[in-house]
């Protein structure tokens, strides 16, 4: 139904879905020809990703796919267990980020789902009521 | 600069009045037309471009390498005066100027047809190869008809080229395997495009591809656009390739092409017009 009704309101003319799908198609069809461009891409994704987690490379698989508006890779890495907790250092933020920054709280630790979508709404709101807040962006 | 002429200024300087100069044979150009996939038009593009060289001077032997489907000799209106094959040339049943035929409509076409009766693995690449450099020596361009696809036949058909044609349909599929066989053909061959049936009405209203395009995909040097048109059918009918009638603006489009190949042609390809109304209601061809 919902089909039906983008066809007929869809103001899209086939070119511009042909020139979509074109592109699309290539992609999928450039990285299927660049074997060793996706075996780099591959050992790099494990050694970035190794840095945080244990990882059994043997069994890592990168794959393309295309699906119905993107290409899409898929990465299939198993993971063994953590690594020893070592903090990474973060880059420090631009200083328009530093002041907003100072006004929140220090960061959660361990972030659950529920947290984070309570916590920050509310923090934003109120920002937001305050006129003199420096930009949270850019 | 190629390597012939060098030899012959070389020549000059040092004896500048020869009295009769053994001009160094220049060796003829070798353009393979291809596509990857099947029917787009490459044989119907291999006809009327070899007519438009003839027309305007040029020695062409067209060879049709799609073994085992040939078709060029029909689309050239030649097919009742094919006596031997390509190869009955490569296995020495006959001599190649017993398998040229000669189209008597413009002096200087030549044709060499491929087997029907035949498969392309029948065909051995480096005695294909030997012969075109053969042919390669007596004309002035090779115009080699490819098959479809990009196994055996189109490897056999590229191997002696350092030119190619691609003729590319403004279709999703046709400009996806024009892409291919463009990886396919690598740095060693210098390629070119046509689009070909092209439908300006279409274009216009957003319904087909634009030659732009199909040209942000494959980046190539264009030779020409090509319309699709009632009058290409009808001289594929008779067997007249469209190039013949220069009244037909897609047979001027074909000399114009032919123009941008030797050099002579500088204007930028045109994209075809629309037919008018009373264009489609009085249209000569029939």
């Amino acid at each position: 139904m919902l089909e039906f009704f983008k066809r007929i309101f869809n103001p899209q003319p086939s070119s511009v879905t042909a020139r979509e799908r074109l592109r699309l198609v290539l992609l999928s069809d450039h990285l299927a020809l660049a074997p060793d461009v996706v075996e780099s891409l591959k050992a790099d994704l494990i050694a970035v990703i190794s840095k945080y987690v244990d990882v059994d490379a043997d069994h890592c698989d990168v794959t393309f796919e295309q699906q119905e508006s993107v290409v899409a890779m898929l990465a299939n890495i198993p993971i063994l267990g953590m690594k020893p907790v070592a903090k990474a250092p973060r880059p420090a933020p631009p200083p328009a980020l530093r002041q907003a920054q100072d006004d929140m709280p220090p960061p959660i630790t361990d972030p659950s789902p529920v947290s984070a979508s309570t916590a920050k709404p509310r923090r934003r709101r109120r920002r937001r009521s305050n006129a003199n807040a420096a930009p949270a962006h850019g | 600069m190629h390597p012939s002429t060098e030899l012959r200024a070389g020549y000059l300087e040092e004896d500048p009045l020869p009295a009769a100069p053994p001009a160094p044979q220049r060796r003829g150009r070798c353009i393979v037309v291809t596509s990857g996939k099947g029917g787009v038009g490459k044989t119907t593009t291999t006809a009327n471009v070899g007519v438009a060289l003839a027309a305007g001077g040029a020695r062409v032997v067209l060879v049709d390498a799609d073994v085992g489907l040939r078709n060029l000799d029909i689309v050239l209106g030649l097919e009742a005066r094919v006596r031997h094959h390509v190869l009955d040339v490569l296995e020495g049943q006959a001599e190649l100027d017993d398998a040229l035929v000669s189209d008597k409509r413009v002096s200087g076409l030549k044709l060499l047809a491929a087997s029907q009766t035949r498969e392309k693995d029948d065909v051995d690449t480096p005695a294909f190869r030997g012969l075109i450099d053969q042919l390669r020596e007596r004309f002035d361009y090779v115009l080699i008809d490819c098959p479809a696809g990009i196994e055996k036949g189109f490897q056999n058909a590229i191997a002696g080229a350092d030119e190619a044609i691609i003729v590319c349909t403004p279709e999703v599929s046709a400009v996806r395997d024009a892409d291919r066989v463009v990886g396919l053909l690598g740095e060693r061959v210098k390629v070119t495009l046509i689009v070909n049936r092209l439908r300006p009405a279409l274009v216009r209203r957003g319904k087909m591809l634009s030659v732009e395009d199909v040209n942000a995909i494959l980046r190539l040097p264009l030779l020409g656009v090509i319309a699709d048109e009632p009058g290409v059918i009808v001289s594929t009918n008779k067997g007249e390739p469209i190039a013949l009638d220069v009244a037909s603006p897609t047979g001027q489009a074909y000399r114009k092409i032919a123009g941008r190949i030797v050099g002579t042609e500088t204007s930028a390809p045109e994209i075809p017009r629309e037919a008018t109304f009373f264009g489609k209601l009085f249209g000569g061809q029939r």
